[in-house]
């Protein structure tokens, strides 16, 4: 009798416990999903409205109608950009230059990162924070002295890098080379020594070491890697805009800018669809490498 | 195969000297355990010998040669560590064949060594698995398997059951004893648990702060420690130790615990402390299962004695009592049925024919 009263009120104290922990839950979810929208509305609007944009003939835009919706949908501004050869050469110098600084950036920064994470040699670990330390210069200071430097380079040898796409491949990896070299710091540092030194006793040399085991190994890293080297250097502005200027020279986010605003005429359809397409590359790698992203910018934090 | 010889090996870590001056000759074939609490230079010994740290000081051999400055992928070595560092991205078999295949070993030779080495495991059907899809237990097999296909001079295993349940960790002591009968490589392998030691080991070397304290075989250690620390880290539960004074009176010896406990000296064990009563301070050593429950016959050197019981432990097959003498706690193990009680005196038995006396100055075994 005395135990069954003990039991009763005992058990009422847990069940409400466990009641209020999971309405904690549901109000911490309701909020989540109250600040995602939020979140979702802010990010997404920018690029839909580039889409109803792009979808409208200049007349209508100039009108005074509702700017979300489209009345007279049409793909002429498309049809104009991809067949503008103009566009296509700032597509080509695009692709061009972000498929060498991403590949000039992956040989540089791999074996550099596993020279400063393993082989511990004097000075390693100040020259890693060094190397971070860089990547916080920021590029509107560094563009002049750098164009200084292409000058008394031209001065001297008579090589003319400036107004030239391919200065771009020596510019960009100033941006590239640091960060993705912390990165993959990192994303080394986690893997276990032991992995090394077994491969050491296996009989692999450095490179072997860092070709078959380290790389595959590191591979959502290695991925992460690639896709911020490619973003910085297809969305980067201010390089190219001091560096390049005539019209074939040019890369998308300064073409687009300079040839399709003349004077103060503003195409704002050829304008979007020409930034909508430009911004599709980089939509399309990380919808497809997004888990390994993800997988790569957390790995160092929990080691697992 | 191949002997493998340290002499006066020193590893200096800036100011701290790990492992200072140690002089081992391990025979060919034979399994020799280092054993030590934590920092006392067993894994740096061992990785001076794989080559992954620098010698400081003094000569390793491998063969007959020395080694010193050869890099661990000519040493002939092989290596298990204790989380197994098995390649994640690469299967089974590829884990095992890394090493055959960086030395350009012919396919149908790697195929026949791997086949070899997971049959000895009891593997074969998992060679085409990642590790991650392996248990802890079969991750330690895959590791020992890459050692045994490159059929090295010398295996080195550095805690390589550490990682593993109580349950399974006895069973992989068993299998690894197994291989080392088939395969007959020389070892040495490094842990922390006695047991492991004792169970695994041709021959024992206990150290500690760096220094060799005692090198024999499992049963030399157990009976004839040569120090205190030996005495009290092989053995489990551990050798009690008890503050007490020689005493020698008209020709006989005795042991003075306390004013009113002594026990005399065995006739067998007399000749070796005669004319060290006046030493001072000693310890009286031993073990658990030498004090047990006073049967009504008592064998010589067995002396009888009361003592109220603080804790009791009861394991089963036996009952762990635990009592103090002198201000040192001492357990003994009794037959459960022997009617021990926390708080209750019990009539027990010190079999001092096993009995140690220490040295408290020199912390030797006299």
């Amino acid at each position: 009798m005395a135990d069954t009263a003990i039991a009763a009120p005992a058990q009422r104290v847990r069940r409400r416990k466990y009641g209020s922990m999971s309405r904690d839950r549901t109000w911490a979810l309701r909020w989540s999903y109250f600040f995602l929208t939020l979140f979702v509305i802010f990010f997404l609007l920018p690029p839909v409205y580039m889409l109803i944009t792009s979808l409208k003939t200049s007349a209508e835009i100039s009108t005074a109608a509702n700017p979300w919706w489209v009345f007279n949908p049409t793909l002429e501004n498309y049809r104009e950009l991809v067949t503008s050869p103009q566009y296509l050469g700032y597509f080509r110098n695009s692709v061009l230059v972000s498929v060498i600084v991403v590949a000039v950036t992956m040989l540089i920064s791999v074996p550099a990162a596993f020279a400063l994470s393993r082989m511990k040699f004097w000075g390693s670990a100040t020259l890693a924070t060094g190397v971070f330390l860089t990547y916080l210069v920021p590029d509107t200071l560094l563009f002049i002295p750098l164009f200084k430097m292409f000058a008394t380079f031209a001065d001297w040898t008579g090589i003319q890098l400036i107004n030239r796409w391919y200065v771009l491949l020596i510019v960009y990896p100033t941006l590239t080379v640091p960060f993705c070299t912390w990165i993959m710091i990192g994303y080394f540092a986690s893997i276990p020594k032991e992995l090394d030194e077994a491969a050491l006793i296996d009989g692999a040399g450095w490179l072997q070491t860092l070709t078959k085991v380290f790389i595959p190994v590191a591979l959502p890293g290695l991925i992460a890697a690639t896709i911020f080297a490619f973003t910085v250097s297809w969305a980067q502005f201010l390089y190219p805009l001091a560096f390049t200027t005539s019209t074939e020279q040019l890369v998308l986010p300064v073409g687009i800018i300079t040839s399709l605003i003349k004077g103060d005429v503003f195409n704002w359809g050829q304008i979007m669809t020409g930034a909508l397409l430009g911004a599709a590359p980089p939509l399309i790698i990380y919808a497809f490498l997004m888990d390994y992203y993800i997988a790569g910018l957390t790995a160092g934090a929990t080691k697992g | 195969m191949a002997e493998v010889r340290l002499r006066k090996v020193v590893k200096r870590f800036d100011d701290v000297e790990a492992v200072r001056g140690i002089d081992l000759d391990i025979a060919d074939h034979e399994f020799v355990v280092l054993v030590g609490p934590s920092g006392c230079g067993k894994s740096t010994t061992l990785r001076m010998v794989a080559g992954l740290e620098d010698i400081s000081d003094g000569e390793v051999l491998i063969g007959g040669d020395v080694v010193n400055d050869v890099p661990p992928k000519d040493r002939d070595i092989a290596m298990v560590f204790q989380n197994y560092a098995l390649y994640p991205h690469m299967t089974v078999f590829q884990n095992m064949s890394f090493g055959l295949r960086l030395k350009h070993y012919p396919k149908a030779e790697i195929k026949k060594r791997v086949d070899e080495a997971a049959r000895i495991l009891d593997i074969a059907e998992l060679l085409d698995r990642k590790p991650k899809q392996l248990s802890g237990g079969q991750r330690q097999r895959v590791a020992m398997g890459r050692a045994i296909v490159r059929n090295p001079k010398v295996f080195l295993f550095d805690e390589p059951l550490s990682n593993l349940d109580a349950k399974l960790r006895v069973a992989m002591r068993t299998e690894i004893k197994k291989v080392h009968q088939q395969v007959r490589t020389t070892t040495i392998y490094v842990t922390h648990d006695q047991v492991e030691a004792m169970t695994l080991a041709d021959r024992v070397v206990v150290m500690n702060n760096g220094r060799i304290e005692q090198i024999g075989t499992p049963n030399q250690l157990y009976h004839t420690p040569e120090t205190r620390f030996v005495a009290g880290f092989i053995g489990s539960p551990a050798m009690n130790f008890i503050p007490c004074q020689l005493e020698e009176r008209a020709g006989a010896l005795s042991i003075r615990l306390t004013d009113s406990l002594a026990f005399p000296v065995p006739e067998a064990k007399a000749s070796r402390y005669r004319g060290r009563a006046a030493n001072g301070s000693m310890l009286l050593g031993l073990r658990p299962e030498h004090i047990t429950e006073a049967h009504g016959h008592l064998e010589p050197g067995a002396v009888p004695f009361e003592a109220r019981l603080e804790v009791t432990e009861p394991m089963g097959m036996e009952t762990l009592v635990y009592f103090g003498v002198n201000g040192a706690q001492v357990c003994g193990r009794v037959n459960p049925n022997s009617g021990a009680r926390e708080g209750a005196a019990l009539r027990l038995a010190a079999n001092l024919n096993n009995m140690h006396l220490i040295d408290e100055a020199t912390g030797r075994v006299i």
